[in-house]
């Protein structure tokens, strides 16, 4: 298994008030608190998904210390890209100086970039970067709005520099599952609004994310008490804190910035784990767990441990 | 759930439009049917329509 190297984010400058977003779908901005724990999000306007990526990227491959030359992957994970092909992927490494380095698509919303850094971690011979990066902002927009999904989603990206030697969290295990009997259930059409079915994802987000928490803690013979930070899909507060609750452990355990951003999709759980790690560097052997859920399904848990930075 | 007091819905009243039931306080009631009938009910029949009333409640057990 690899390490995680150094994270990065962008998140646009523009902030989206719950009296903004509320005003367009009649909906009180304490309401959409109470609903979701979000109050404001930001919005992109002019900037395109691949500029936030290119953005976080280049954070991530300086916190690193990994010249983009040196990338033999790049990988972009997003639900929110304008076309069906070429998706961003190839562009973003582009603009951050990596050809020809394969660039790799995982066009999966909100759980691409977990995905993203546990295939790279079973890849990785050399570097690969990851990104998240999300305009949901083209989303909400889309005539007619929806109550359910306009208040919950904001735009910006997060990156993470995955190395086969060093860095700043050794990577132990993963657990990755999907299943197509919902892929009806939360869904972007071309051209269309964002379909979701909240009881359906809210019920089974609520059971597999700690599944496969669990699942992952129990083949590596760790427990949740044990786990020093998890990060995870910045999806609704409320279902962060039932996730906690489900594995007994406090809340607070749980990294949150969902107030301030909302929900990015791929791109929030690399946001939450850039802003995390620039807060301070950890004691060695602490495992960290990073965890998401998203439109497919997929779900899944990663399992990685602080270290020394060496190999 | 949302509803504070012991309530006593209609069999066949809508648990979700009656406001007694919202996503997250599904996912306690199906953690509660589970602990009390000594159950555990796959991820694959938890369809908010299976447990929106009490009558279908009901008939989801009576076919396990």
């Amino acid at each position: 298994m690899a390490y995680l190297a150094g994270f990065g984010h962008y998140l646009p400058p523009r902030v989206v008030t719950n009296a903004e977003i509320g005003a367009r779908v009649d909906s009180e901005p304490a309401w959409i608190l109470n609903v979701s724990g979000i109050e404001e999000r930001r919005f992109a306007g002019a900037e395109s998904l691949v500029d936030m990526a290119v953005k976080a990227g280049e954070l991530a491959l300086a916190a690193a210390g990994i010249p983009a030359s040196d990338l033999e992957m790049v990988m972009v994970a997003s639900g929110s890209s304008p076309r069906s092909f070429p998706g961003p992927a190839a562009s973003v490494a582009e603009r951050l100086g990596a050809t020809p380095a394969a660039a790799l698509d995982l066009p999966m919303a909100s759980a691409g970039s977990l995905f993203g850094l546990a295939l790279a971690a079973r890849l990785a011979r050399g570097p690969i970067l990851v990104i998240g990066a999300e305009k949901m902002s083209s989303v909400v927009e889309r005539e007619p709005l929806e109550k359910g999904v306009a208040i919950l989603f904001g735009d910006g990206a997060g990156a993470c520099a995955v190395h086969p030697s060093r860095g700043l969290l050794k990577v132990i295990d993963s657990e990755l599952c999907s299943d197509g009997a919902y892929a009806e259930d939360l869904k972007l059409e071309h051209g269309q609004p964002l379909a979701m079915n909240g009881r359906v994802v809210i019920l089974q987000a609520s059971r597999k994310i700690p599944a496969a928490i669990a699942a992952v803690l129990a083949r590596n013979q760790r427990t949740a008490a044990e786990v020093r930070t998890f990060l995870m899909h910045q999806a609704n507060q409320n279902l962060i804190d039932r996730v906690a609750q489900t594995l007994g452990v406090e809340p607070a355990r749980f990294y949150s910035n969902i107030r301030r951003y909302g929900n990015t999709s791929s791109a929030s759980m690399l946001i939450a784990a850039s802003e995390f790690f620039a807060a301070g560097r950890l004691e060695p052997g602490q495992p960290i767990v990073f965890a998401a859920f998203g439109a497919g399904f997929h779900w899944g848990a990663l399992l990685a441990e602080t270290g020394d930075g060496k190999d | 759930m949302a509803a504070k007091r012991p309530v006593s819905p209609d069999p066949d009243e809508s648990l979700f439009d009656s406001g007694l039931l919202d996503s997250f306080a599904l996912t306690d009631l199906v953690s509660g049917i589970e602990a009390e009938f000594g159950i555990t009910i796959p991820d694959r029949d938890l369809n908010p329509r299976k447990f929106d009333s009490i009558n279908r409640i009901v008939e989801y057990l009576e076919n396990q």
